[in-house]
């Protein structure tokens, strides 16, 4: 009953959804205050019928109706709590689902806040809001419906993938989604813009927070994603470049791009076009990103089968959102003009590098994850694109992009670089650079080409990045919340770099066939295995292994890998031991059973690699620093407002 | 209002993608042409799903039609589609042979314990090295073998029974006689 009552509600959100763009877009154009309020109210009712249905779900989860196809494939009777209600987004169905109840809690903020828009351009926000969530709905609907009854219901579900019974990766959907769909907002907001024809400050200060809240969530959705990798998959690699990554990575460059181009806008009312095209791709790589994953369009040539149905449904839906809003862009967009000069050491200048650099990187990506799929559309062989190559077209750009970013936030707007400011540059990038050629010699005893660059950069973007608050207080200015989050940012950007260029620089990874009481020396420290015994979990058996790691005859940590089987069957899964510090990581996984006793076991000394994920919380920090800045609710009610007065007749 | 070129590359460059995403969606799944249609099928011998000590192998059928079907319980279409492999075993038109694809063998008994056995005997097939010689790339994926040991009919995704009596009925032997 209650999966029905589900499936119900999902169709009556589905027929809200309709009635919040008919009204929305009707009422904008016709003018009519009673239409664009009742598409308000669908908002409202929109966001509660699809709760409804998603409650519907996980309440069908957590009472284990295996008579639901969905929850009989992805859970199991013995599957804890925490992870039945995690199943609702574990497999395709429940995450369409998950990625609609977001759209409709972002399109009810949307309403909710923009009470001083312009009523027809809020009105056909909403509109075009309502036209996403109707695909996402039809989609669900038509092709990939989760409320789906299993007659005769089976006995005992199919369980969970054990590699997503995890608590990284039961909160990693939902963060990402916000990220996601939070682009929605900005891209609704510019094909308002392009449909209504003018653009101004206001329009870019009104999308900046939102941009900046999906971004933030999109850093640590990715950030999580990767330190799951890290621990999960027992390879100890944090970064792989597949097409599930990139997926997510690409609009996050995008997004990148989009909140510096949207600062010039809102500043200097330049880089229009640019600044919706980007607002636009955001979105779009997000759309593409989770369908590419999600239909199977891209890993049907490893493992699941593709339906071809939801492949049609998912291209036309794209074909309308994203050639939809690329028509109107190359209609509209010709009509906004920016046409101010400035200095090539402006502030304008750097950060139409910084677009320049993160989307040449973004392309190369985009080019790399989708090459063998052309391939294998025009016959002309299967081929895969690896890490090599992504590192290549990755790093380049950002090589220059690093150099530049240090001097970019101290440049002013249109005048460019002071003298004063110079000088002070100059020394902090020379002390950077002999500063990098200090630790790599001191720490790791080796002084190598890429390191060093490495180092000096990451050590000049976090130098520099402190300059800003310095120099602002020295000279007794104020020290807004924005420019917080750009050092915050800017800063986490320096201390990745740092964790990536030391991690991968000295990183030790090596395979062993050890014996009880076997031990091996890697990076300086004493691995011993010492020791096995069986243990038990809620719904998995498993060995764990005890290997000793020690120093110089100093005892430093005892890592506990394990390798579990999950009674519901399927593979093995790797556990790793990992004991946490600041200047390095020493990681053991314990492989397979080689009989007699011996184990093969995977040993790693991992430098600096907690830098790359609290880098990443700094970047999302300083993302929610700038988002929370005040002026975004003060002194847009007031201009808004005054625009709106000025368009009326 | 005149379209600026310029202003248009972004669009045109999606048109691009979009083209040969639907070249991808069409070319690649069920349709497409076995380079097996024509050939013999390709032998093997492994182990019984059920028992690890008996051997199933592609001789066992030899010099009648027979079907294979690849699947797994990781696969859901696979699940879409079991209904109507059971539906065409209970005809007992053509026997059914399941070559059991990168699965486990708990999991995959318990399947058909829960959902019905259509097939005479389950290959099990845990490395996909089978499946690799029939070309599979996805499942669930069908194949039709006649009594000369060709394959002569190949699907792609989950079998219907709209399929099963347009494209694989026809080529059955008149009259039924499976077995």
């Amino acid at each position: 009953m209650i999966p029905e009552l589900g499936h119900f509600a999902l169709i009556l959100a589905l027929l809200l959804s309709t009635a919040q763009a008919f009204f929305s877009f009707g009422g904008a154009a016709r003018g009519t205050e009673p239409w664009m309020a009742a598409g308000r109210t669908a908002v409202v009712g929109q966001f509660v019928f699809i709760a409804l249905a998603f409650g519907a779900l996980a309440w069908s989860f957590v009472e284990r109706d295996f008579s639901v196809l969905y929850v009989a494939s992805n859970s199991h009777s013995e599957l804890p709590l925490f992870y039945r209600i995690a199943a609702v987004w574990g497999a395709h169905e429940g995450s369409l689902l998950l990625w609609s109840l977001i759209l409709a809690g972002w399109t009810l903020a949307v309403t909710a806040a923009s009470s001083s828009l312009d009523a027809p351009f809020r009105s056909r926000v909403l509109g075009f809001l309502g036209l996403i969530s109707i695909g996402f709905q039809l989609f669900m609907l038509g092709t990939s419906n989760p409320f789906t009854r299993l007659m005769p219901a089976a006995a005992e579900g199919l369980d969970l993938n054990p590699l997503l019974q995890d608590f990284a990766l039961a909160v990693h959907p939902p963060i990402l989604y916000l990220g996601y769909v939070g682009f929605s907002v900005a891209f609704a907001f510019a094909c308002a813009t392009l449909f209504e024809g003018r653009l101004d400050a206001a329009w870019a200060r009104w999308t900046r927070p939102w941009t900046l809240v999906a971004w933030l969530f999109l850093t640590i959705g990715i950030a999580l994603g990767s330190w799951w990798a890290y621990y999960e998959l027992g390879w100890g690699g944090w970064w792989f470049w597949d097409a599930v990554e990139n997926a997510s990575f690409m609009p996050w460059l995008a997004g990148t791009a989009l909140i510096h181009s949207l600062a010039v806008t809102e500043k200097r009312g330049l880089f229009k076009s640019w600044t919706l095209l980007l607002a636009i791709s955001a979105f779009s790589l997000s759309l593409l990103g989770t369908f590419l994953v999600r239909s199977g369009v891209l890993i049907s040539v490893h493992a699941f089968a593709t339906d071809p149905e939801r492949g049609i449904f998912i291209l036309a839906f794209l074909t309308v959102v994203v050639g939809g809003s690329l028509l109107m862009y190359a209609w509209r967009a010709p009509r906004l003009k920016s046409s101010a000069g400035f200095e090539v050491t402006s502030r304008e200048s750097f950060m139409l590098f910084n677009n320049a650099l993160v989307v040449t990187a973004l392309s190369l990506i985009l080019l790399g994850t989708l090459y063998p799929l052309f391939m294998d559309a025009l016959e002309l062989g299967k081929v895969s694109v690896g890490p090599p190559y992504f590192n290549l077209v990755f790093l380049v750009p950002m090589l220059p992009l690093l150099a530049l970013l240090g001097v970019g936030m101290h440049a002013a707007w249109k005048r460019g670089l002071l003298a004063a400011m110079r000088t002070r540059l100059y020394a902090v990038a020379g002390a950077s650079v002999a500063a990098s050629a200090i630790i790599g010699a001191a720490a790791y005893g080796e002084v190598r080409p890429m390191t060093t660059i490495g180092f000096a950069l990451a050590i000049w973007v976090m130098l520099s990045s402190l300059l800003v608050p310095l120099v602002r207080l020295r000279s007794r200015q104020r020290l807004p919340a924005a420019v917080l989050g750009m050092v915050f940012a800017h800063f986490g950007v320096g201390l990745a770099t740092l964790g990536i260029t030391g991690v991968e620089s000295f990183k030790v990874e090596k395979d062993f066939a050890l014996g009880i009481g076997d031990g091996v020396t890697i990076a300086g420290y004493d691995f011993k295995y010492a020791a096995l015994r069986d243990v038990r979990g809620p719904n998995y058996n498993g060995v764990e292994a005890d290997v000793v790691v020690s120093r110089r005859g100093e005892p430093v940590a005892v890592l506990k890998p394990q390798k579990r089987h999950y009674n519901s069957g399927g593979n093995p899964l790797s556990e790793a031991g990992i004991e946490v510090g600041a200047a390095r990581d020493l990681f053991a996984a314990l492989g397979d059973d080689l009989g007699q006793g011996r184990w093969s076991f995977r040993l790693q000394y991992k430098p600096l690699i907690r830098f790359v994920w609290l880098g990443a919380i700094l970047v999302a920090l300083g993302g929610l620093f700038a988002a929370l800045d005040h002026r975004y609710r003060r002194r847009v009610t007031a201009e808004v407002r005054d625009a709106a007065a000025a368009a009326l007749p | 209002m005149k379209l600026s070129l310029r202003f248009l590359v972004p669009a045109i460059l999606f048109a691009a993608l979009a083209a040969v995403l639907a070249i991808g969606l069409r070319h690649d799944p069920n349709r497409l042409p076995s380079a097996l249609i024509g050939k013999p099928a390709p032998s093997f011998s492994l182990e019984s799903l059920g028992d690890p000590a008996w051997k199933v192998g592609s001789s066992d059928l030899a010099g009648q039609t027979w079907v294979l079907n690849v699947w797994g319980t990781w696969c859901p279409p696979c699940r879409e589609e079991h209904p109507t492999l059971v539906a065409i075993a209970s005809e007992n038109r053509v026997p059914m042979m399941g070559l059991n694809w990168r699965d486990d063998r708990t999991l995959a008994m318990r399947w058909l314990a829960q959902l019905g056995n259509p097939y005479v005997s389950v290959a099990y097939d845990p490395e996909g090295r089978t499946a690799i010689d029939w070309g599979v790339t996805g499942a669930p994926e069908t194949f039709l073998i006649d009594a000369n040991g060709i394959v002569v009919r190949k699907y792609v995704g989950p079998m219907t029974m709209d399929i099963w009596q347009k494209e694989f009925v026809p080529l059955l032997p008149a009259g039924g006689a499976g077995r």
